[in-house]
């Protein structure tokens, strides 16, 4: 077990790295993230308007939008082109719903060599995976508060 | 009783010196394009080297680089009394799918980046106890089988930190041996030797694994400097030399941050080692232009630039002695996982500028 002194040494050295490492300007950063993440968003709206003057009710236009985003975030990824997206853009290529197709597609391209079962079958929700447990999780988590306020007659 | 050979608390000064007698370096493109992409064997324009997959190509180029720094030497594999190999993948599989084949009696090394370090140090002890005539030492790395091994697949859009470092695609190998190399025969060998000078061990301080409690697997430069400071520190204290008793000291793969907190840390023992320090990660690359952040890394990335850029100005005389100094990050994906922090090694070897008959 390292000693307070030793730690103390540790929590001053891991000071000084921080303090002499270079870091990505975060204003740019943030800036790049709205202009990617917006375009993103502006290209499903674009997809929600046209399906929606084709004729299909919001639920089915919502259908076709998650469908196209995801299309094109795939072959992007398979073309790799998604990763310099991602590398410009950051959180703004990461969090729409065509990040989390990439880090599938991403997945799937890197392990295939590894077999069907254990490479692609195993491995393909390796960055996703927490996604969709959690994603589960806190919907089930927050499915029981709605029921509860309901019950007790907060929410209609 | 066994007559020691022992220099200080950590390190070895040979009696004779261990001469490297050939040194051979493959690397992909990206290094090709890189500052140094005219110092080395081969240059493959193909990432996959013909293979399949990742951890196939990295093999090839292993047993590729092996095969011509035997050749050079003006050897065959069964000339080889023994061969030191490792690389970055999990259970070293690039050298035992890579050299296997050759037939030379095996060991395999996990010393992380420092690993052409701890190779080089091994063999030149196998020679000088009388263990054979000739022995190899031969290391890789692979950009894409070490992204995978321990990052994200490489479609994955992610942004890597500044401080994050690229490694190198590359493999090194060096033959060493205990008589000089012989003069270049067309055709026949290219040994590492011009006119009557030759490059030659001379010492090496092993090098101890320091942890300053840094966990951040992307700042390898900041977990690895302190070790490096431990061993160049140690290399000068067992020898009873100052920094200016050599040309050049040598890391591996520091890179800008880890440069910069080396220096800072000698200068608190009182060192100044900032006229003759190099790096081998910034070194390969132009980080500005490469897009490589703070530096190259991998255990190709120190191997290669010894076996293409330092070792032939060692020949030459251009440096007298150089103190060559690869570094490792011991890290694991499930050390990491665990919240451990990222351990520091480094092997420091003595390469001397040697005139023979």
């Amino acid at each position: 077990m390292a000693t307070e002194a030793q730690l103390e040494k540790q929590k001053q050295y891991e000071k000084y790295v921080k303090e002499i490492t270079p870091t990505h300007s975060l204003a740019l950063n943030m800036f790049r993230a709205f202009l990617v993440g917006g375009a993103f968003c502006t290209l499903g709206q674009v997809i929600l308007n046209f399906a929606g003057r084709q004729g299909l009710d919001k639920q089915a236009a919502g259908n076709w939008c998650s469908l196209i985003l995801i299309l094109l975030s795939v072959i992007l990824t398979g073309l790799n082109l998604y990763p310099k997206i991602g590398k410009f853009g950051g959180a703004g290529a990461l969090v729409p719903i065509t990040g989390f197709a990439n880090s599938v597609a991403a997945s799937a391209i890197e392990f295939r060599a590894e077999g069907q079962i254990f490479g692609i079958g195993c491995k393909i929700f390796t960055i996703a995976g927490p996604v969709i447990l959690y994603g589960i999780l806190s919907s089930w988590v927050l499915g029981l508060l709605y029921y509860i306020l309901k019950a007790v007659g907060v929410t209609g | 009783m066994k007559k020691l050979i022992t220099a200080g608390s950590a390190s070895i000064a040979f009696p004779d010196p261990v001469f490297i007698k050939s040194a051979a370096s493959i690397v992909g493109s990206k290094e090709g394009e890189g500052p140094l992409g005219d110092v080395f064997d081969m240059i493959s324009e193909d990432p996959m080297f013909g293979c399949d997959t990742w951890e196939a190509a990295e093999s090839a180029i292993q047993k590729e680089a092996a095969s011509l720094a035997v050749g050079k030497a003006g050897l065959q594999p069964r000339d080889i009394r023994m061969l030191f190999a490792g690389d970055l993948l999990a259970q070293s599989m690039a050298s035992s799918f890579g050299v296997g084949e050759m037939g030379i009696p095996f060991y395999g090394l996990y010393g992380a980046c420092s690993t052409m370090g701890e190779a080089l140090s091994l063999g030149a002890m196998a020679i000088t106890a009388g263990g054979g005539e000739h022995v190899l030492c031969v290391t890789s790395s692979h950009f894409a089988s070490a992204e995978k091994e321990f990052r994200f697949p490489l479609g994955y859009a992610g942004q890597r930190p500044l401080s994050s470092t690229w490694t190198v695609t590359g493999g090194g190998a060096c033959v060493l041996g205990c008589t000089p190399p012989g003069p270049e025969i067309p055709g026949c060998s290219a040994p590492l030797r011009e006119g009557r000078g030759c490059a030659a061990i001379t010492g090496i301080t092993t090098g101890r694994i320091v942890d300053y409690g840094l966990k951040d697997s992307l700042n390898m430069g900041g977990c690895m400097a302190p070790a490096a400071c431990d061993t160049i520190y140690q290399n000068l204290t067992d020898f009873g030399r100052s920094p200016s008793d050599y040309d050049a000291v040598i890391t591996g793969d520091l890179g800008a941050v880890g440069k910069r907190i080396l220096l800072d840390l000698l200068a608190e023992k009182g060192l100044d080692i900032s006229g003759i320090h190099e790096d081998c990660g910034l070194l390969i690359f132009t980080n500005s232009t490469q897009d490589t952040h703070s530096g190259g890394s991998g255990c190709g990335c120190s191997a290669t630039v010894l076996a293409g850029y330092l070792l032939p100005k060692v020949v030459s005389g251009k440096w007298k002695r150089i103190l060559f100094v690869p570094t490792g990050a011991l890290l694991s994906k499930v050390s990491f996982n665990e919240g451990e922090s990222v351990p520091g090694i480094a092997h420091g070897v003595v390469i001397e500028h040697v005139e023979v008959q």
